[in-house]
């Protein structure tokens, strides 16, 4: 198929993994992050790692927007989705469908008669709520810079058709404060950032700057086909031996420095910084995006009331529901450990029953481990 | 967070599905033919043996690119009795059909069920019909139960497969799922995705009628080629290598895939059989079904392997080497 076949060949990853090998030979070992969720379930899909020499390490970032949704997030959901059982039709993304709250799922919900459906795209949300005027429609808003313009995209549309009964869960997060926080965790000790793809080609190169500048960590805007990964990661060790720190772009036939201006006016015109709270990571501030106050609204959080649910907003980390049981997808996505750390790995954590988030969205690293026969 | 509650999960065909058979109903029923948990039980009566099997449907939509569920219905059972080596003969149909179905859409499936047997030479000799109250099911659900008689020295078996042999898929896979789910969620791509839902048993024939050493088939449905497989390596002493390279998928399909997150690898196929036969008679399976109509996007994609065992493993196109599980669950479309 044309555009993928060419950045799927067998011939130039050979050539590509040599002189990866030959860049760092006698290296101390290198410690690479991929960000994004997707680099990490195509490093597994196409057994990327045995194309590395063993002196490089590839760590999975907090880059799968499922995995670092907090469990009060989808707490919260089905909370609205029984409280407001007669009225509210909750619509989300596929992959949020399965994903662990304290004690029950989307999924699960749905099997008890909750009203959850999965759409496509933010406009068949829309079009539910424009077919059931009845009801309240709850979209599920999560995810980082890629998809949020597409939520605010949908909330224009939504004022533009003047409809009254579609609302947003919002939990928006942004990329930068999160490497940020990373780079500060003294447990890692990261030699370079792969950093996103999809995300930069809506943000562009500049907000990484600060992290070559400032931590002295080299970054590369790496696509996700699996020739991208290869020549991202061969820029990046490029930069690690002559001992440079810039940001550049591997990723240049679809991300820009200046990224895309139109779906960035669109968000800020919605959106605005807050800050976050990220499973696993705890909060992190200016690492989130909330409706400014005239789209309040469409904001599930007050039409809900839901600071009445009585919900307290506690971290996976902090939880104790996750010491109790003992996930430890906290320290995955923090980098610091990894499945096989994990004591319920593959044993009591499984795709059929995942304990953590990391185990049900298919970009979860646990998932990719499972998946890829890394048990 | 154990289940206490059915999920959609449980009837996808993966891996929960099969939970549900080995913990729930097959330490109830425990019998012989059973056990043997092929696609048709095989059943020793009065010195022959008959095939039997049965299958329900609940396609949604009812009418989909390629076909519609009566098409399916016919279609399904013929495979399944076709698979184990059987001559498909005799079908049931039941249909629960809800309150206020418009009778011509109901015409409109018996008229392809009709047009599905009569292509295949199969006879719909006994059925059932139950209407219930508006709301109690979505339109048209169907069952359809079928049987057939393996000729002699027909033996298709697991324990019959030895290192070396071939894996054939007979053409281009996820072409009956997508299909569906392109047509289900209206997702405004200008697809020409259209189901591969065609009677297996013809082609099957002629394999069979070859004097080539076939030792196992089964047609992978719910759960696509990477369920298949795995059922079949499943507790076995050997393993299954398949290169990606060398998998028919049309671009249609690989392009849905791409776009939803979805691997092809997973998805439902109603005309396709995977055939695992001896090295020295592959190519001649290959060449037989080149010739047939339902064939001609056939390919050898990989062979039995002795490590590792109960594993399927995928040579990926740029020389990685990964374990295909079986499905767990419907596959969801990501996020991003």
């Amino acid at each position: 198929m044309k555009y993928i076949d060419e950045f799927r060949n067998g011939a130039i990853a050979i050539k590509l993994s040599k002189k990866i090998a030959d860049i760092v030979a006698g290296h101390d070992e290198i410690t690479l992050m991929e960000v994004c969720g997707s680099h990490t379930m195509n490093i597994y899909r196409y057994g990327l790692k045995k194309l590395l020499p063993s002196n490089i390490r590839l760590l999975s970032g907090p880059g799968c927007p499922v995995c670092v949704t907090p469990t009060s997030y989808i707490d919260t959901a089905i909370a609205i989705s029984q409280k407001y059982s007669q009225e509210v039709l909750i619509t989300t993304f596929g992959d949020l469908f399965r994903a662990p709250g304290s004690t029950s799922s989307l999924e699960r919900e749905k099997a008890r008669g909750a009203s959850v459906i999965i759409v496509y795209s933010t406009l068949d949300a829309l079009e539910i709520a424009k077919n059931n005027a009845g009801k309240k429609v709850v979209f599920l808003g999560i995810g980082f810079e890629t998809t949020t313009p597409t939520i605010a995209a949908s909330i224009i549309e939504a004022e533009k058709r003047n409809l009254t009964n579609y609302f947003v869960l919002t939990s928006h997060k942004v990329m930068p404060p999160v490497m940020e926080a990373l780079l500060r965790d003294k447990e890692l000790n990261l030699d370079g950032f792969l950093c996103p793809a999809h995300v930069s080609t809506i943000i562009g190169s500049k907000p990484y700057e600060f992290i070559a500048r400032d931590f002295h960590i080299p970054c590369v805007i790496a696509g996700f086909e699996p020739l991208d990964i290869l020549q991202g990661i061969y820029m990046l060790l490029e930069q690690i031996t002559r001992k440079e720190s810039s940001v550049t772009i591997q990723y240049s036939r679809v991300a820009k420095y200046e990224g895309n201006p139109t779906a960035l006016a669109l968000l800020n015109r919605v959106f605005e910084p807050c800050d976050a709270e990220w499973r696993g990571l705890g909060i992190i501030p200016g690492s989130g995006l909330k409706l400014r106050s005239q789209y309040e609204r469409f904001d599930a959080h007050t039409v809900f009331r839901i600071s009445d649910f009585g919900f307290q907003i506690n971290s996976a980390i902090r939880n104790p529901q996750s010491a109790i049981n003992g996930c430890i997808c906290g320290d995955i996505l923090r980098g610091v450990k990894l499945p096989a750390d994990c004591k319920l790995f593959g044993k009591v954590c499984n795709p059929e029953h995942p304990v953590g988030a990391c185990m049900v969205s298919s970009e979860g690293t646990c998932a990719a481990w499972y998946k890829y026969g890394e048990n | 967070m154990k289940n206490d509650k059915i999920t959609l999960a449980h009837g996808s065909g993966g891996k929960l599905t099969h939970e549900l058979v080995k913990q729930l109903f097959l330490p109830r029923f425990n019998n012989k033919a059973l056990s043997q948990l092929g696609d048709s039980a095989i059943l020793h009566i009065h010195g022959m043996r008959i095939a039997f099997t049965t299958d329900s449907y609940v396609v949604k939509p009812l009418f989909f690119p390629g076909g519609d569920i009566g098409k399916l219905a016919v279609n399904g059972t013929i495979n399944d009795l076709a698979v184990v080596g059987a001559e498909p003969m005799f079908l049931s149909a039941g249909f629960i059909i809800e309150e206020g179905f418009e009778l011509s859409l109901l015409e409109k499936v018996v008229n392809s069920m009709k047009e599905a047997a009569t292509l295949a030479s199969v006879e719909i000799v006994t059925g059932d019909t139950k209407v219930v109250e508006k709301g109690s099911v979505d339109g048209l659900y169907m069952n359809t139960c079928g049987i057939g008689i393996v000729n002699n020295g027909i033996n298709l078996s697991t324990s019959s497969i030895k290192i070396g042999d071939k894996i054939i898929i007979s053409g281009t896979i996820g072409d009956h799922g997508m299909a569906v789910l392109s047509e289900r969620e209206s997702l405004g791509f200008n697809s020409q995705i259209t189901s591969d839902c065609a009677p297996l048993s013809g082609t099957i024939k002629k394999i069979l009628a070859s004097g080539t050493h076939v030792k196992f088939m089964r047609d992978p449905t719910r759960g696509g080629l990477a369920t298949t497989l795995n059922e079949i390596v499943n507790t076995q002493e050997y393993g299954i290598v398949i290169d990606e390279q060398s998998i028919p998928v049309n671009d249609g399909v690989r392009a849905l895939c791409e776009i939803l997150g979805y691997d092809p690898l997973y998805i439902a196929n109603e005309g396709k059989v995977v055939i695992v036969v001896s090295a020295h008679d592959a190519d001649k399976v290959y060449e037989i079904l080149k010739e047939d109509s339902l064939g001609r996007d056939a390919a050898i994609i990989g062979e039995v392997v002795i490590e590792p065992k109960g594993k399927v493993c995928l040579k990926t196109v740029i020389g990685g080497t990964r374990v295909i599980d079986m499905l767990v669950g419907d596959q969801l479309p990501r996020i991003c």
